[in-house]
Order: structure tokens, then sequence, then C-alpha cells
């Protein structure tokens, strides 16, 4: 009888289908490409930045200049040290160049747009009130007035 | 004699895991999920004459007063408080309408003071902002309900605006050369 069920017993179990391999791939793939942001300027200060549940999602982010402010990143602490530092772009800054940030800030944009750049802070939140405070005198100073304090989902512990 | 609708080889789709999985790599590589989520604030601007100081034409009891020492200890109102309190506490001061001798007559005239210290913690620090913000949409969102019957979120412009003129938040900050060290 050539039943379908008493095969050869040197038969060889059939290979796993890998047709569906493809396409799971793609799904990561395409994940991927919509969460990435591209890494716009290499990070040289830690910014650890803090949780908060009250938060507003940016606007366009051509409008968003971004501002720094933590340790250095462990391969530049032996000439930069351990305190926090700015950085603008991809270098690092001072406080008394804020006001030069914010211009040429202002004159990288259309001028359409100058009024609406929002300056976003960065900040580790192990990081001192004192430099925040500088430096949001300094933008004061510089008439940039619209600032967020980036932070993530979440809560924090406080004692 | 071929057949006329001979069916074309098919392309060969083995490699195409291999090039989703290079692309995959290349993504996983340069992403950064990237927050672009925040607290904003607006920035007061200088002030033309460095003396002049508003809080001074505020009756006392319409001002929230929190303080902050650099050892991230709150004061609020003159008593020790911590950042988990401070919702609660906000609300009530916004909300007292003329109850309490010591609190604000009118969601109108309220506002909340904050002093740091240059020692302050950023972390306590946009606690604090956090929170007040919390409270804020709390009052925004029941008032919202009443009159609109839903939430800030799903209310036209017209009535966000609405809710926010009735209960206008104003964060005043202390001006940074006022925070000495002593005391």
């Amino acid at each position: 009888m050539n039943g379908r069920f008493d095969r050869k017993q040197g038969k060889k179990a059939p290979g796993i289908s890998t047709a569906s391999l493809p396409d799971i791939v793609f799904m990561l793939l395409f994940f991927f490409m919509v969460a990435t942001v591209m890494r716009d300027s290499e990070a040289l200060v830690q910014t650890n930045i803090p949780k908060a549940s009250e938060l507003t999602k940016l606007e366009k982010k051509e409008w968003v200049a971004t501002i720094n402010i933590g340790p250095p990143v462990p391969s530049y602490q032996a000439i930069k040290g351990t305190a926090p530092v700015l950085q603008f772009n991809d270098k690092f800054g001072t406080v008394d160049e804020v006001v030069e940030f914010v211009e040429n800030e202002r004159l990288q944009r259309e001028p359409r747009i100058r009024p609406y750049i929002s300056y976003a802070l960065k900040v580790d939140k192990d990081v001192k009130m004192g430099i925040v405070s500088d430096v949001k005198q300094e933008l004061r100073r510089a008439n940039a007035l619209k600032l967020t304090y980036l932070a993530t989902a979440g809560t924090e512990d406080y004692r | 004699m071929r057949k006329k609708n001979r069916e074309t080889p098919e392309v060969n789709g083995s490699s195409t895991a291999d090039i989703a999985f290079l692309l995959l790599i290349f993504f996983l590589m340069v992403t950064t999920i990237e927050s672009n989520e925040g607290i904003p604030r607006k920035l007061p601007p200088l002030p033309e004459n460095p003396d002049e100081i508003i809080e001074s034409k505020l009756h006392k009891r319409n001002v929230f007063e929190i303080r902050v020492n650099s050892s991230d200890q709150l004061l609020v109102e003159g008593e020790y408080a911590s950042v988990a309190d401070l919702r609660r506490l906000t609300k009530e001061f916004i909300l007292n309408y003329r109850r309490n001798p010591n609190l604000s007559d009118d969601p109108q005239v309220a506002v909340v003071s904050i002093k740091n210290d240059r020692g302050t913690s950023y972390k306590t620090y946009i606690g604090i902002q956090n929170e007040l913000a919390a409270a804020y949409n709390e009052i925004r969102d029941s008032e919202a309900r009443a009159r609109f019957g839903n939430v800030m979120d799903e209310i036209t412009e017209d009535q966000q605006n609405e809710v926010k003129d009735k209960f206008p938040m104003k964060v005043s900050e202390a001006e940074p050369e006022n925070i000495g060290g002593s005391k």
C-alpha cells in the first residue's frame, strides 16, 4: 500500500522555508527608516536629559537650533575636563559665544522663518542651574526668547 | 517550435534578504531615536530699566513663591515641600478664589515665581517646571471638560484659547542677579 504516512526511513527532513525572511527583514528595515533621525552632529558632551510628563512636540525641525550642555564625552575629558560645557552644532562653545551662535543660526535661515526659530536646550540632568541661567541670560540678550527644555517621556524620582 | 505563452523565468529572490539586511544594519548604525519633545517656555525680554521689578506691583497673596536651594530643597510659600507636592499646592493656589487669605484672589492674577540657586540641579528645575505645567494642564482640562465636554487636545483652537485666557500661566523667574549666595 502506498499510503502517505509510510515514508522511507532515510528520507531527509524538509528544510525550513526562508521565503518569509526578506519580509521580516524589510519590516524591521522600514521601522528603522521611519524612526531614524540622521545624526547631524557628533555628540561632544554627554546629555542625559531629564524625564518629564508634560511634553510638547517640537515644531518643524528646521526651525529649531539646539544648544547642548553637559560634561564632555570621555574622549575629550583629558583636554576639556569634566565640568559641564556647551556644544553648538559640532563644536565646543562658551557662554560668551551664545549671542554669536544665535546670530549665525538666524543668518543660516531664510528671513521668512527667522522670527520663528526656537532654541532647544538639551541639558544633562545633573548639570547645575548656574550655567543654564547664564545661557538663558545670553539668549535674552540676543533676543532669542523661544526656548524648549528637551526632555523624554517618563517620571523622575524625587526623594 | 516553441510554445507562444511560455513563462518567463522567475528572478531569483534569494538575495533580497541580504540586501535588506545590509540596509537594515546601515539604518541601525545611524539611528539615534532622538528626543524632539520638551517643555516650551518663553523668556521675558531683558528689562530696559534694570531697577524695574514687576513683582513689587503685585499683591503678595497672588504670588506663589517657590525657592530652591543648592541642595535641591524646595521652599514653597515659606514652607518646606517636595517636587511631588508641587502640583497639588499649585492647584490649590490657583483655584483659591479668595477663600484662603494667603492664596490667590483669582486665576487671572495668580503668578508663580521661581527663584533657584546657581547650584540647583537641572533635574529639579525641570521637575518644578513640569509640575507647574501639569497643574495648569489639569486645571485647563477640567475647565475644558466642564465647558466644552472634552479635554484640551480635543477642542477647537478658539475654545482652547478661551480656556487659556481664563487660566493664564504666568511664571516669573527671578533675574539671576538677584540670587545671591547669602541666606
